[in-house]
């Protein structure tokens, strides 16, 4: 039971850790320019094909997943530059509209290259088997996507909260009128958000990709988890999207994984069995509900 | 002043019974061309334009942007389902009671909901459809993934719904009820308020009325007629699917509304039958469709931004002036 628990803390931790990198970029965009993004999703998919044909194409995953980065974030500047930044001054029912369209598109253009298909993407051949900890195994890939998501989150903590540059990002997602007054050119450093929020979509994607299926429609699923974690932290916060990305990976698997028994031990086995896929599948919305309800801002709001 | 305003309303009001009379000669015209495949898809787009007008009323009148409008949609098609499956077929019992179930879900939904404002309103009510997308997913009772099929449609009266062309008059007496309804409740008092919250909240709070309770009942109205519009296209497709529930069911709405026009009363029907047409054509000429539809879209969020009721509204509004 312990290893039960322990392994699946451990999946929610990786979960959660990749969700932070979908939502920190989603929380800025936000929260500096008030934009309703629903595209954010479909970076994630492009990243993870771009993963998955680069790392084909080279035979190295490590290459795929650097190229995924980078032309993914050159994806993103283009798309801010092109459409997105015409959409700052406007309603948010225009930016649903406009980002909805931007799906369609991004979703029909991957189908036309790669087809209906799910895609392979195969994790490191070195990295494929269990490892050890502690008497207990767990695979190696997903200790890797932890150690990742870790560094990652880490870096994005120093660069937002200790360098000049971070400075100007929290000072606009708490006030951009404020911050463009100051003489800050909050244009062109949105351009560089969104694009660093771009490659870090494309990160969890091919760092995802091994796990999950990287075929068409996978960014909208994932979209939702990632505004619901951004909703839950607070939106423009990078401390609510960790709090909150740790929150919805481990709530959703452990909830998964341990609800069906728990039920089962006051419960009758049958309606325990139709109860507790049911009630772990909602359980990370009822939690979103429940915090809006007592925090209507979130837990961390940005604009005070 | 006022009689101008009068002699407007007057003439807009023949003029939308002048295209209902027309809607209503559909059948026989597709007949007589040998098109009857047309009818039922005619029928389709009549719910989602009811459906679609359903969402206006809470977003463009109420002011409130919900996403979560598939779950009112779902929810009646499901009661009406359940009941099949229990043997109620008749719509007179079956499609009320979806009516009732779409509101009752809305007052708690929209109870909790509406403490909350703009972005955060928009996400919490998308986590309750959600929330009820899987809740319908999981139970075996209710056919699981693959929803739960209606072997027969609803009877009603003397009518024979099995008939498209029948099945499409009634769907067009439903929308047509509905959107007098919602004319008669925009231009009443109650309508008036709920427009005079939508512009300036804090201040009709001030004024005394009770902001909440005007919102939640806009917000129970437009998920009733959510829920009649899920009756019907459960009786459509003889299918309560659960894709009606999913997030891109009520994305696709908000689509409609926006295409549309917001806060136009006929903004969510033209803006579903434009939708559902382009996408008809479209997927005609190219697999690719989806992509075209896209570049539609942005077409209208930075040509059209109001919509494309807001549009002809303008042409209108200049051609009256002119006389």
């Amino acid at each position: 039971m312990t290893q039960l628990i322990l392994e699946q803390a451990l999946n929610g931790l990786q979960f959660g850790l990749m969700l932070f990198l979908l939502a920190a970029g989603l929380t800025l965009v936000f929260g500096i320019m008030d934009m309703i993004n629903l595209a954010h999703g479909s970076l994630y998919m492009v990243g993870a094909y771009l993963a998955a044909a680069v790392a084909a194409a080279s035979g190295s995953f490590v290459i795929g997943v650097l190229a995924a980065v980078a032309g993914t974030m050159a994806v993103g500047a283009l798309l801010e530059l092109a459409v997105l930044r015409r959409l700052y001054t406007r309603d948010h029912l225009s930016q649903v509209l406009a980002t909805f369209a931007l799906i369609l598109i991004a979703n029909e253009a991957v189908r036309a290259i790669w087809g209906d298909q799910p895609v392979m993407l195969n994790a490191p051949e070195a990295l494929s088997g269990p490892v050890e900890i502690a008497g207990f195994s767990y695979p190696a890939f997903r200790l890797l996507i932890i150690a990742v998501g870790v560094l990652v989150a880490l870096a994005l903590y120093i660069a937002v909260a200790k360098t000049r540059v971070g400075m100007w990002v929290r000072a606009g997602a708490s006030n951009r009128e404020m911050t463009e007054a100051l003489g800050i050119n909050v244009k062109r450093l949105f351009t560089l958000v969104f694009a660093v929020g771009a490659g870090l979509c494309a990160l969890a994607g091919a760092m995802l990709g091994p796990l999950l299926a990287v075929q068409v429609g996978m960014g909208e699923s994932i979209l939702i988890l990632a505004f619901v974690v951004i909703v839950i932290g607070g939106i423009g916060s990078i401390r609510g999207a960790l709090v909150g990305s740790l929150l919805v990976g481990v709530v959703d698997t452990l909830g998964r994984a341990l609800l069906p028994w728990l039920l089962r031990s006051f419960l009758p086995g049958e309606v325990a069995a139709h109860l507790g896929p049911a009630l772990a599948a909602i359980l990370i919305y009822v939690l979103m509900a429940a915090i809006l309800f007592w925090k209507p801002a979130g837990l961390f709001p940005a604009r005070g | 002043m006022s009689g101008a305003i009068y002699r407007q309303s007057t003439r807009r009001r023949l003029l939308a019974a002048g295209v209902f009379a027309l809607l209503a000669l559909l059948p026989p015209v597709l007949q007589a061309f040998g098109q009857e495949f047309y009818i039922s898809f005619a029928a389709r787009v009549l719910i989602f334009a009811l459906a679609a007008t359903s969402l206006n009323f809470i977003v463009g009148f109420g002011g409130m942007v919900a996403f979560g409008h598939a779950a009112f949609f779902g929810a009646g098609a499901y009661t009406v389902a359940v009941l099949m499956e229990s043997g109620v077929a008749s719509a007179a019992i079956a499609w009320p009671a979806a009516i009732v179930v779409a509101a009752v879900l809305a007052l708690g939904i929209g109870f909790v909901s509406l403490r909350t404002r703009g972005v955060y309103f928009i996400m919490i009510t998308l986590a309750f459809a959600q929330m009820i997308y899987y809740l319908a997913i999981s139970m075996k009772t209710w056919g699981g993934d693959d929803g739960l099929s209606l072997a027969v449609r609803s009877t009603f009266g003397p009518l024979d719904l099995k008939n498209d062309a029948t099945f499409y008059w009634v769907t067009l007496a439903c929308l047509g009820l509905c959107l007098c309804l919602l004319d008669r409740i925009t231009h009443a008092r109650f309508g008036r308020v709920l427009q005079a919250i939508r512009e300036n909240e804090s201040r009709m709070e001030g004024l005394g009325y009770p902001v909440l309770g005007y919102k939640l009942l806009c917000f129970v109205i437009g998920a009733a007629m959510a829920g009649l519009a899920g009756a019907l296209i459960a009786n459509h497709g003889q299918l309560a699917s659960p894709n009606l529930l999913q997030w891109t069911q009520s994305g696709t709405l908000l689509v409609m509304v926006i295409v549309g026009g917001v806060g136009a009363l006929y903004g969510g029907a033209v803006g579903a039958v434009v939708l559902l047409l382009v996408e008809e054509v479209l997927a005609h000429y190219t697999t690719h469709w989806h992509a075209a539809l896209g570049l539609i879209l942005l077409l209208v969020v930075f040509r059209a931004p109001k919509g494309i009721a807001a549009w002809v509204h303008g042409l209108f509004a200049r051609a009256e002036k002119h006389e």
